[in-house]
C-alpha cells in the first residue's frame, strides 16, 4: 500500500468510529456527563461547600480537572475495549480490516484515534458542564499543558482499552478490568484530594498508582499546582504508551486472540 | 509459463487443541480458472481459505497469491484477494452502501470511487433498494450477495468463496452461477468451496477433493468425473451424479 492508500485505510477506520459515536451519541457522550454532574453536584457542591479550600484553591474547582480526566480515561477505555471486542467477537466484522492489505500498526492507530477522539469530546463536554458549577469561570495555567495531558491519557486509555479489547474471550472479560482496576486507580490517583492529605503509608502507595501522574499533570495545566514534577508525570505517561503500542502491535501481528 | 493465482506448497496446520487440520497440502490455482475445492465438513477447507487470506496462522509450508508469498509480501498478496467467508461477517446495523463503500477503504480505496462502485456492484447483485436500509434487515440470500459485492469493491484478482450459496434457494443460487460465470469471462480467477457438488460440476474447470487434511483427488472437471466407477455405483445401487459418487467414494470412512 502507498501512503495515501495507507491514510485512505486509516480514515475510512476513523471516519466509521466517529459516524457510529454520534448516530447513537445518547450511549456515547451523554452517560459520562450524567455521572459527571452528578459529581459536581454531590462532591462539589454539596460536600465540598463543607471542605472548603485544597491546595489553596476552592474544593469545586480543585476537582474540576481530575473528573474531567475520570471521564476522559473511562470513555477512551472503554470505546477502544468495546469497538474491539465486538467486532472480533459478535459481528465478526474485525476480518473486513484482517483479509484487508491494512498493515497491524494502522489497523492500532484506527481503532486508537477513534478512542482518543471520543475520549477528548467527553472531557470537552464535561468541562462545559463543569462550568455551570464554577460560577461559569475557568482558569487556565497552561492550555498546552492541559491538551498535551488530555491528548496522552486518551492515548494510553485508548490503547489499553484496545489490549483488553483483543485478549478478552468473553463479554465479562472487557468489564472486569475497569470494574476492578481501572476505576479503583482514578479513584485512588488523587481526584478528589491531594497526595499531601493523606498519610505517608498511602502516599508511598499512591505514588505507584500511574493514574496518580496523570490527574497531577492534567490539573497543574488548570491551577499550575501539582504534587509531582511535571517531567516525572510526562515520563511516566510516554513510558505506558510505549509499552501499550508494543503490547498491542505484538497481539495483532501474531494474531493472538484475533486468529486461529 | 502460465500464471498461476495460488500455489500451496506443503501446508500444515495444528490446532492449539491439538487437532490437526492440514496435513502437508498441495495445491495450484492456474490463474483465469475456477477452480472448485470440495470435501467432507472438517476435511481442511475452510482452513486453507483462513491461512491463504490471513485470518488463521499455519503451522508450516508456504503459500503464494500472484507470486507474493504470504508471509514475506503479505499486503501485496492480500491485495489481489477478495473473500467471502463461510460465516457472515459484517456489522447488521450499518447499511449495505457503508459496508461496501468501506471495504474499499481498507484497501486504500478512495471513498469518491469506492462509493460508485459500491453502488454499482450492490446494483448488479439485485441489492439496490436495499442498500440504504440496514444490513440486519436482509435475506440470508441477500446478505450472501452483499458479502460478494464487498468482496468485489478493491476489483480483486482472485475471489475466494467459502461456500457462498449455503441456505439459498435454487432460484437464487442459479441467478448466482451466472453472476460467477460472468466474472470468470471477466478474467477473474475463483476458488470455490461448496457442499453442492452440482454447483461445482456446473462451474468448475479444475477440482480438488480434500479429505482429512489431505488432497486425495486433483486434476480437471473431466479428470475427476472420469474416475466415476458407474459398475460399482450400479452395483451399489447409487443414482446420485457422477461427481458425488466419486466425491462419497474418496472420501468415505471405509
Amino acid at each position: 500500500m502507498t501512503t495515501y492508500q495507507k491514510w485512505i485505510a486509516f480514515y475510512t477506520m476513523i471516519r466509521k468510529d466517529i459516524v457510529r459515536m454520534f448516530r447513537i451519541w445518547v450511549q456515547t457522550f451523554l452517560p459520562s456527563v450524567i455521572t459527571s454532574t452528578l459529581y459536581f453536584l454531590v462532591f462539589g457542591t454539596v460536600l465540598g461547600s463543607r471542605i472548603g479550600d485544597m491546595q489553596g484553591v476552592d474544593y469545586m474547582t480543585f476537582v474540576v480537572p481530575g473528573l474531567v480526566m475520570l471521564a476522559v480515561v473511562t470513555t477512551s477505555y472503554a470505546n477502544t475495549s468495546f469497538m474491539f471486542f465486538t467486532s472480533k467477537f459478535f459481528a465478526r466484522s474485525i476480518d473486513e480490516i484482517l483479509v484487508s492489505p491494512t498493515p497491524p500498526w494502522l489497523l492500532i492507530a484506527g481503532f486508537v484515534s477513534g478512542g482518543i477522539v471520543r475520549g477528548l469530546l467527553v472531557g470537552l463536554l464535561v468541562l462545559l458542564v463543569s462550568l455551570f458549577f464554577t460560577g461559569l469561570t475557568l482558569t487556565i495555567h497552561s492550555a498546552l499543558v492541559i491538551f498535551g495531558f488530555a491528548f496522552l491519557t486518551a492515548l494510553v486509555f485508548a490503547l489499553a482499552g484496545l489490549v483488553n479489547g483483543i485478549y478478552a474471550k468473553t463479554i465479562d472479560g472487557i468489564n472486569i478490568v475497569p470494574t476492578f482496576f481501572l476505576t479503583p486507580l482514578v479513584y485512588l490517583g488523587g481526584i478528589f484530594y491531594s497526595v499531601h492529605s493523606l498519610p505517608d503509608w498511602w502516599q508511598a502507595i499512591t505514588y505507584a498508582n500511574p493514574l496518580f501522574y496523570l490527574i497531577n499533570g492534567f490539573r497543574y495545566g488548570f491551577l499550575g499546582i501539582t504534587d509531582v514534577a511535571l517531567s516525572t508525570s510526562v515520563l511516566i505517561l510516554l513510558v505506558m504508551v510505549v509499552i501499550l503500542v508494543a503490547i498491542n502491535w505484538y497481539f495483532i501481528r501474531t494474531g493472538l486472540g484475533l486468529k486461529q | 509459463m502460465a500464471e498461476n493465482a495460488l500455489v500451496v506448497n506443503d501446508l500444515k496446520k495444528v490446532y492449539k487443541n491439538g487437532t490437526e487440520a492440514l496435513k502437508g497440502v498441495s495445491l495450484t490455482v492456474p490463474a483465469g480458472d475456477f477452480f472448485a475445492l470440495l470435501g467432507p465438513n472438517g476435511a481442511g477447507k475452510t482452513t486453507i481459505i483462513g491461512i491463504v487470506t490471513g485470518l488463521v496462522n499455519k503451522t508450516s509450508g508456504t503459500a503464494e497469491v500472484f507470486g507474493y508469498d504470504i508471509d514475506k509480501k503479505p499486503e501485496q498478496a492480500k491485495a489481489q484477494i477478495g473473500l467471502v467467508g463461510q460465516e457472515l461477517n459484517f456489522n447488521p446495523f450499518e447499511k449495505p452502501l457503508d459496508i461496501v463503500t468501506n471495504q474499499g477503504g481498507y484497501y486504500g480505496i478512495p471513498r469518491s470511487i469506492a462509493r460508485p462502485r459500491a453502488e454499482q456492484l450492490l446494483k448488479d447483485l439485485g441489492l439496490g433498494e436495499k442498500m440504504m436500509g440496514r444490513a440486519m434487515e436482509l435475506s440470508g440470500g441477500m446478505k450472501r450477495r452483499l458479502m460478494i459485492a464487498r468482496a468485489l469493491v478493491h476489483k480483486p484478482r482472485f475471489l475466494v468463496l467459502d461456500e457462498p450459496t449455503a441456505g439459498v434457494d435454487v432460484e437464487l443460487r442459479r441467478g448466482m452461477w451466472d453472476y460467477l460465470r460472468k466474472l470468470t469471462s471477466e478474467g477473474l480467477t475463483i476458488l470455490l468451496t461448496t457442499h453442492y457438488l452440482e454447483e461445482a460440476e456446473q462451474l468448475a474447470k479444475h477440482v480438488a477433493i480434500i479429505s482429512k487434511g489431505q488432497i486425495v483427488a486433483n486434476g480437471t472437471m473431466s479428470d475427476i468425473l472420469a474416475m466415476h466407477d458407474e459398475e460399482a455405483a450400479a452395483k451399489s445401487g447409487y443414482k446420485g451424479g457422477k461427481l458425488e459418487e466419486v466425491f462419497i467414494r474418496l472420501t468415505s470412512e471405509k
